[in-house]
């Protein structure tokens, strides 16, 4: 069944733009471009139990990357791709130590104090990053020769990333790597006695979760073409947490759907207006009363009886 | 921020006066902040471990927040003062009338508050309660009562901080996120186990929080009590006056 | 193709017999009361003339879209508003926002009254944008003049907010005293949103400047003033538009009396017109309108003039192209309230107010003239 939803899912997304306005399509976009960041955190937060609120801040670190690049050293577009990714890998190897630390909210803290200082870096060093005024007319990217400066076209790379993004984290989970994270998060006095070496899983899980935010940030700042520090303060951090929460943390299709209802249903749903995200508030708590595995945990459990 | 809007919708809905409807206010912080709280949300998570815990405090805090936005606008309010904003010159100083009875209020609730802890049997009772839940309960302690003593006791405290400072802050619906988020952290660099924890805690985070913004730079100003609060984590995760507690491993 | 569609889209228009316009602004989130009050003239104007039998006798058909005060959802509603192929788009009043969605607003080509004051705006590149009110790089040289030649200011201390619009206020403004010699004794960025002024307020006490100047949105400026009389700092405080808006003086109450300063438009100015409008407003909409329930409104009008007068007929290439360096009285439009000129980049310009607040009321100082003049 699972297979049938999955070829039903990926048709839908195939075949939705034909049919979509150009707001439908950047919105679809959206939701692929939060997915990436999304799956990031699953990883250090879902598989390897590690808590992360900085996840915002990588999204921008590599939005910045790839604008400031490709606009001021007008580089091409793909460079800026890895480097985004690398650079995030890079800090989010470091923002891991204080995890060796400490741990839960603790660590939220720490990583919440993060964001908010690269945030302010954003927005304070006028030098590096054209401050407040941020930078705009970042191109779009071209393919083999082939413009992606349509939405359509945008959309689809945004896609196809999704996918490479989705495998490579299927097989990261299925690799004796995913399963070290899973055994630092479930015990990790057992799995260190066991011989795994939880210090360095620790800092990879973070590592790895940052590169993708790295990754969704380099698609964001194209799909926008718009890079200012406001988007990438600590409520997309938030968001994103909950999206991986809501959608099921430790699913690997968790943050797939809590991306639809964090990103998507809002849209579908602009009649409801404010009611919408109180609505939104309410599952987040009752979701968090009854079933804490999120919504992919229930519909688990539903299917198993 | 809630409560200055129980508050206010008291004052201008029904048209109450002004004592009334702080009363009135007061009454629906601790029903709603207090003992909903607690029965509603804290009770079904606490067995989940506290990451679904802060997690729905988050969506609370949304739910809250979007309520007063829906419901009563998103412009900030002007919110009537307890006291004349008039100054006194003491010692050569002069000191708002306002800010002088804020601290005398503080004085009073801090030390209300540690004689009732410390003093009081019921008081003794809650620090056990929080301590070593199996033991209190063994000594006959009824702890579930002493938890909801202590979300009782933190509505209430949160309506009087919130009757002293938004007359200055002004009542607007996103007030909640800045000041709750300071108090967190002041809760937590001072130590979470200690009513004079919370209060050092505070005060060194305001005082350095104020120093960074006179002399240092007040574009980073945002950064310093987070600063300050990793620093702390880092080196004395259990907070400067906190006592150890056992960690789970 | 672009004219294909916009021919076929005119067609559809005249067959349903209406006029589409969007508002895209800042309904709820941080600036909800700017973009209420932008939306709100908006909506009076359209009223307006649909009571009057609508433009070119079809009927305006208002839209609403609202971004949040987020740049994210800016872009997207901006998106959806385009999708909707409006004849002409207003809004929206956060600079910030109007630079998220050029791009696709210039793309489209529909003409955008935008109510964001960012010094910038205009020169980036879309020839579809048109201002409301002026923008800082006007507004500042004016303040600066009074400063030097009323209060006769040697040194200013400034408090500003950290976004686009605060800090794009502060660099003007800073070029604007140092070409007239006025030192700058403080510094004092602030946060959006901020509720605690009592430090920042510290510094601008010990800056002992000849005069304060605040630079922020309306609810952080009121919250600025109180702390400042409560610490006892003196005066004289200085502004723009917002820190003598309606808004600001209601929450600042007597804090906010004495302040003196800039005020690009106020339905307190002594123009018969304009008081008529702000009555029309309160009547409707039960409060009173700060300057961009003014901008709004005359931004409808504005569209309407020249589509119905100049033009006979809904084009918005040729709208765009006959606004600019375009004259608008009030002899030939009432609802423009007052003499306003467009320049070929889409800049505004009109006379704007010196003001001072008197016992909770905004009082017109002086008139400013054009600049044009």
């Amino acid at each position: 069944m699972g297979i049938g939803i999955l070829a039903l899912a990926g048709a839908f997304l195939l075949v939705a733009p034909l049919g979509l306005k150009p707001y439908g399509i950047f919105i679809l976009s959206m939701w692929a471009v939060m997915t990436i960041a999304a799956i990031g955190l699953n990883l250090t937060l879902g598989y390897a139990g590690q808590i992360s609120l900085a996840q915002a801040a990588f999204v921008g670190i590599g939005a910045y990357v790839t604008a400031w690049l490709t606009t001021k050293g007008a580089w091409p577009f793909w460079p800026t791709y890895a480097l985004g990714f690398a650079s995030c890998f890079a800090v989010g190897w470091i923002l891991g130590y204080p995890a060796l630390r400490v741990q839960h909210h603790y660590l939220a803290f720490v990583t919440l104090a993060f964001n908010t200082l690269v945030y302010l870096v954003f927005r304070n060093e006028e030098w590096l990053t054209n401050g407040i005024y941020g930078i705009s007319n970042v191109p779009r990217p071209s393919l083999f020769g082939f413009s992606l400066k349509g939405g359509r076209e945008f959309y689809y790379f945004c896609l196809a990333n999704l996918v490479f993004v989705s495998l490579a984290a299927w097989w990261l989970i299925r690799s004796p790597w995913g399963r070290a994270f899973v055994a630092v998060r479930e015990n990790p006095i057992r799995a260190l006695s066991l011989g795994v070496d939880t210090r360095r899983y620790t800092l990879m899980a973070f590592a790895i979760g940052a590169g993708l935010g790295g990754i969704s940030g380099a698609l964001y700042a194209p799909l926008t073409q718009f890079v200012d520090p406001t988007p990438f303060a600590l409520g997309l951090s938030l968001n994103l947490l909950l999206m991986v929460v809501l959608g099921g943390s430790g699913y690997f299709f968790g943050p797939f759907l809590g991306a639809i209802v964090a990103v998507l249903l809002p849209e579908w749903l602009r009649f409801a207006q404010g009611y919408y995200l109180m609505g939104y508030a309410v599952l987040v708590m009752v979701m968090m009363a009854f079933w804490p595995t999120g919504l992919l945990g229930l519909a688990d459990r539903l299917l198993k009886k | 921020m809630l409560p200055a809007f129980f508050i206010l919708i008291g004052t201008h809905t029904f048209g109450l006066p002004f004592w009334l409807a702080a009363i009135l206010g007061g009454v629906a912080t601790l029903i709603l902040l207090g003992l909903a709280f607690k029965k509603v949300m804290v009770d079904p998570m606490i067995h989940h471990g506290v990451l679904p815990l802060v997690i729905a405090t988050i969506g609370l805090a949304i739910l809250m927040k979007e309520a007063v936005r829906e419901f009563y606008g998103a412009d900030a309010w002007p919110f009537p003062a307890l006291w004349a904003t008039t100054d006194v010159t003491l010692f050569g100083a002069v000191f708002a009338v306002q800010s002088l009875l804020i601290l005398a209020t503080c004085i009073v609730v801090v030390g209300a508050l540690q004689l009732f802890l410390a003093g009081t049997l019921t008081g003794r009772c809650m620090q056990a309660a929080a301590q070593n839940p199996a033991v209190a309960r063994l000594l006959g302690i009824r702890v579930e009562r002493m938890i909801l003593y202590t979300f009782l006791i933190n509505a209430a405290l949160v309506w009087i901080a919130a009757l002293l400072v938004t007359p200055i802050y002004l009542a607007k619906f996103t007030n909640g996120e800045i000041l709750g988020l300071y108090a967190f952290i002041a809760a937590l660099i001072g130590g979470f186990n200690q009513v004079r924890g919370a209060i050092v805690g505070g005060l060194l985070l305001g005082v350095i929080d104020n120093f960074c913004a006179v002399y240092v730079s007040s574009s980073y100003r945002m950064a310093v009590p987070l600063l300050v609060l990793i620093a702390v984590i880092l080196v004395r995760p259990q907070g400067l006056l906190g006592r150890v507690e056992e960690r789970t491993v | 193709m672009r004219g294909l569609i916009a021919v076929l889209l005119l067609l559809s228009g005249s067959a349903f017999g209406q006029v589409k316009l969007a508002y895209v602004g800042e309904i709820s989130g941080q600036l909800a009361v700017s973009g209420g009050n932008f939306r709100d003239g908006i909506i009076l104007a359209v009223e307006e003339i649909n009571a009057r039998g609508g433009m070119l006798k079809q009927k305006l058909d208002l839209t609403l879209y609202d971004t949040q005060t987020n740049p994210g959802v800016a872009r997207a509603q901006m998106q959806k508003a385009i999708d909707g192929e409006p004849y002409t788009i207003f809004g929206p009043v956060l600079s910030g926002n109007v630079k998220v969605t050029l791009e696709i607003v210039k793309q489209a080509e529909v003409p955008q009254f935008i109510g964001g004051e960012a010094a910038d705006l205009v020169t980036l590149g879309n020839p579809y944008m048109f201002r409301t009110s002026f923008g800082q790089q006007i507004g500042m040289p004016k303040i600066a003049n009074y400063i030097r030649d009323e209060l006769k200011a040697k040194s200013i201390a400034l408090i500003w907010v950290n976004n686009d619009f605060g800090k794009a206020g502060r660099d003007q403004l800073l070029r604007v005293l140092k070409e007239r010699d006025i030192r700058l004794a403080a510094d004092v960025s602030t946060e959006a949103g901020q509720v605690d002024f009592a430090a920042d307020v510290v510094k601008l006490k010990s800056a002992n400047a000849d005069a304060v100047f605040v630079y922020s949105n309306e609810e952080e400026c009121a919250r600025i003033m109180r702390e400042a009389r409560k610490q006892g700092l003196k005066g004289p405080f200085v502004g723009d538009t917002t820190l003598l808006s309606q808004k600001t003086i209601e929450l600042a109450a007597e804090a906010a009396n004495g302040v003196v300063g800039h005020v690009g438009l106020t339905v307190d100015a002594p123009i018969p017109e304009v008081k008529a409008f702000g009555e029309r407003f309160q009547k409707r909409f039960k409060y009173k309108p700060d300057h961009n329930g003014l901008k709004g409104y005359t931004a409808v009008y504005a569209m309407r003039y020249v589509t119905e007068k100049k033009l006979g007929k809904l084009d918005r290439k040729a709208l765009a192209k006959t606004l600019h360096g375009l004259t608008i009285t009030p002899k030939e439009e009432p609802g423009i309230l007052m003499e306003t000129t467009w320049n070929d980049v889409g800049e505004i310009d009109r006379i704007s107010f010196l003001a001072e607040v008197v016992k909770g009321q905004q009082q017109i100082v002086k008139v400013l003239p054009k600049l044009g003049k």
